[in-house]
């Protein structure tokens, strides 16, 4: 196990949980004014973003040298300003989709018993139904983080990123699959409820199963792509192609970096990653040993944070999922340096080190073999 | 030809709403303005006056799609306090469909009353709150010529202005008999204009106030309500339609009182705590599981109140035992419904944690 191997006795482990507890309980105590006025203005500034980047796209249009005719007219205006429209649209969504979507349907802002904003009846700009989604990653990703063959996140059944994942051919092509899938990556994330297998090789249940939750997921889908692929094109007329173009650049811009940054959270060098035997009989301590020890961080000031969702603080968010995310800087101080006190590994760095190796793992598991094991775990092994 | 014109209106904005999945257009016409959406219900606070030392009415300028009031009855209100949302509930003060199509709530702060005393003191112009379309029977019948007497005490006065100011609006003003009882004369909430009501409507309005506190008089007790003291204000009694609203003491004294004399039928009342069975005091509480969260309780305080002083924020509405917003299952042991005194012990049974205090250990999902 790997638990055992770092230089803690239950006893310490249990103590190092109660701490965790407390900073929890006194930050959830805490919550106020300041908070609900934080997701409110939050919501209200994506909102308004998402609709002017919409309408400068739009408005793009009037300088291309194909339509009208007057001095502004030219290429140059037209790409610069389309740009700062698909620019704007790419980061309203990012916000749509991390710090405010995938934050609610936590369950974080819950607490306000606000009747719109709470896990319950939220809805998000994502080709993944919330209900659905709610279930891959509230209960599969965060309950079992990490443990091989149970948490889906780990390579998305797609890649291997862990020297621990048994190798096969497939895998040498996974650096492309990996480009492919972070230009896609919303869609990769709805279909994930669905397991193919099971369509073809289940039984009568698994297969009506399947099929309902495929149902659930065209409905969304269909919507989704009738909003930025058809409606929005359509409203501009002659210029449809250019602004369904537009609103595909800035879907994969969202795409690509909600990718990156994830992959961030989980998949960097010093990552540790379970058996099945790891979690039988787990407690709760040593649950938040394994969120700990399973996600990384990325160092950033307050407006990365806040375009990454503050997921640049995985670890306090899988240690705190239902937190609202706006407290984790503030957590992340105090959980560092009771990591520091305990003698466990905080796995934290810059960006350019946490995507760079990354990215290398990804390249190198592509060959057979490879080490992923932690070095800090090397380090810290006391037997 | 009506019916498909609206249903291509209908797939129109169906059409439009697609544009804004997931949300809909009303998500962005409210950030321009509030009052504008259909997807929610909203007031503006125009204007806030102090008509007594612990009382304020707010005027709100509902969103558009309100419906208007009969006058009587009452609203939902909801409020953030530190960061969290509560709802209660208020009479309209106002008389349905004012010119300037606004609405008051009047909210007297309440000994320990969160809500009421976060809308007096903290709540201002320009705020925007949700609120609820109007609800409530407590009203005047439509058509039948009535002879009202309206029998008020306190905040009890604010379902009973409204029908006061629509008789004066339309100015049909029936023969009214109005005991109103209040500690003394400065704590009258609207009482300079039931006064100017008296003087402009002489012979019809007959304004009785009364002043349980006022010095000079021996004990307040035998300023409340009694059989003399009725007798003398409004000998005709038994040919009027009474509405009342005050506190439950008063309200179980009228019922009472009528109900000996047979007039039950003709008394119309209103109350913003639900009616508690009379309880010795000395009812045993217990440990309340909760969401995983044990929580001490005593056997006279709902459940909702226990939960929310331990720092919980369990779902809620009227809090007086009538939305069912708060519902929550028994898993086993015992409440008490604090308006019957009764004890449920049935697992599985619905509890309106609003209205139920915990009589011995109890766990609830």
């Amino acid at each position: 196990m790997t638990q055992t191997r770092l230089p803690l006795n239950q006893h310490e482990i249990d103590e190092f949980g109660k701490e965790l507890d407390e900073i929890y309980e006194e930050t959830i105590q805490s919550l106020g004014t300041k908070d609900e006025r934080y997701i409110k203005r939050l919501i209200a500034i994506q909102r308004s973003m998402a609709l002017i980047s919409r309408l400068v796209i739009f408005a793009s249009l009037v300088f291309l040298p194909t339509w009208l005719d007057h001095a502004l007219v030219s290429w140059i205006t037209f790409y610069s300003i389309v740009g700062i429209g698909v620019f704007f649209l790419a980061i309203s969504k990012i916000l749509e989709n991390m710090e405010i979507s995938h934050n609610v349907m936590h369950g974080q802002w819950d607490w306000m018993r606000d009747p719109e904003i709470n896990s319950t009846v939220w809805e998000w700009d994502h080709a993944s139904p919330a209900d659905q989604w709610k279930k891959t990653h509230n209960v599969v990703h965060h309950t079992w983080t990490n443990v091989l063959y149970k948490d889906h996140d780990v390579g998305y059944g797609l890649l291997r990123v862990s020297s621990e994942q048994k190798w096969r051919p497939r895998y040498l092509l996974q650096p492309l699959y990996n480009i492919i899938l972070a230009i896609f990556f919303e869609w990769g994330i709805g279909i994930q409820e669905m397991n193919w297998k099971k369509f073809f090789s289940g039984t009568a249940e698994q297969k009506t199963h399947f099929s309902f939750v495929f149902r659930r997921f065209r409905a969304k889908a269909a919507r989704q792509i009738m909003k930025d692929y058809v409606l929005w094109p359509l409203l501009s007329g002659p210029f449809f192609f250019y602004v369904a173009g537009a609103n595909a650049l800035a879907n994969i811009l969202r795409n690509i970096w909600t990718n990156i940054i994830i992959f961030c959270g989980h998949f960097p060098d010093d990552v540790y990653v379970f058996k099945k035997e790891d979690v039988e009989g787990e407690t709760r301590s040593s649950w938040y040993l394994r969120q700990l020890l399973g996600s990384a961080n990325i160092k950033g000031g307050r407006l990365f944070s806040i375009m990454t969702g503050n997921l640049n603080h995985q670890i306090e968010h899988h240690l705190f999922p239902d937190m609202p995310s706006n407290r984790y800087p503030q957590v992340a101080h105090r959980v560092k340096a009771l990591c520091d006190r305990y003698g466990l590994p905080y796995n934290t760095g810059s960006f350019i080190r946490q995507y760079g190796t990354t990215t290398w793992k990804i390249w190198r598991l592509a060959f057979p073999g490879g080490n992923t094991e932690p070095s800090n775990q090397r380090a810290v092994d006391v037997r | 030809m009506t019916k498909s014109v609206k249903t291509l209106k209908q797939r129109f904005m169906s059409l439009i709403d697609l544009m804004a999945t997931p949300l809909t257009l009303s998500h962005y016409i409210e950030l321009v303005n509030p009052l504008w959406v259909s997807h929610k219900l909203q007031a503006e606070v125009v204007d806030v006056w102090d008509e007594t030392k612990s009382s304020r009415t707010l005027t709100l300028r509902p969103g558009r799609n309100w419906r208007t009031h009969r006058a009587g009855q009452y609203i939902r209100v909801g409020v953030p306090i530190d960061g969290k949302h509560f709802t209660r509930t208020y009479s309209i003060s106002s008389a349905p469909e004012r010119r300037d199509g606004f609405i008051t709530i009047t909210v007297k702060v309440l000994d320990g009353g969160r809500m009421s005393r976060h809308l007096v003191r903290n709540v201002k112009k320009g705020a925007y709150l949700p609120i609820g379309l109007p609800q409530g029977d407590f009203v005047l019948p439509q058509a039948a010529p009535t002879l009202p007497l309206f029998i008020t005490a306190g905040s009890g006065i604010t379902p009973i202005m409204s029908m006061l100011r629509n008789y004066a609006v339309v100015g049909n003003v029936p023969d009214i008999v109005h005991i109103h009882y209040a500690p003394h004369a400065y704590d009258v909430i609207f009482g300079k204009e039931l006064k100017q009501y008296a003087e402009k409507y002489q012979g019809l309005y007959h304004y009785h106030p009364i002043f349980t506190r006022e010095l000079g008089y021996r004990t307040s007790k035998e300023r409340h309500f009694n059989a003399e003291q009725i007798e003398s204000l409004c000998p005709d009694w038994r040919e009027r339609d009474v509405w009342a609203c005050g506190p439950q003491s008063l309200l179980d004294s009228l019922e009472e009182f009528f109900k000996e004399n047979g007039r039950e039928q003709h008394l119309h009342t209103e109350r913003f705590l639900a009616a508690r069975a009379n309880l010795s005091g000395d009812e045993s509480g217990g440990v309340v599981t909760f969401d995983e969260m044990k929580v001490e309780a005593n056997g006279t305080t709902p459940l909702l109140r226990v939960l929310e002083d331990a720092g919980m924020n369990p779902d809620h509405g009227c809090r007086m035992g009538i939305c069912r917003s708060c519902d929550r299952t028994l898993k086993s042991g015992r409440v008490r419904d604090l308006r019957t005194g009764a004890i449920i012990e049935e697992s599985d049974s619905v509890v309106q944690i609003c209205i139920c205090a915990a009589a011995g250990d109890c766990e609830l999902s």
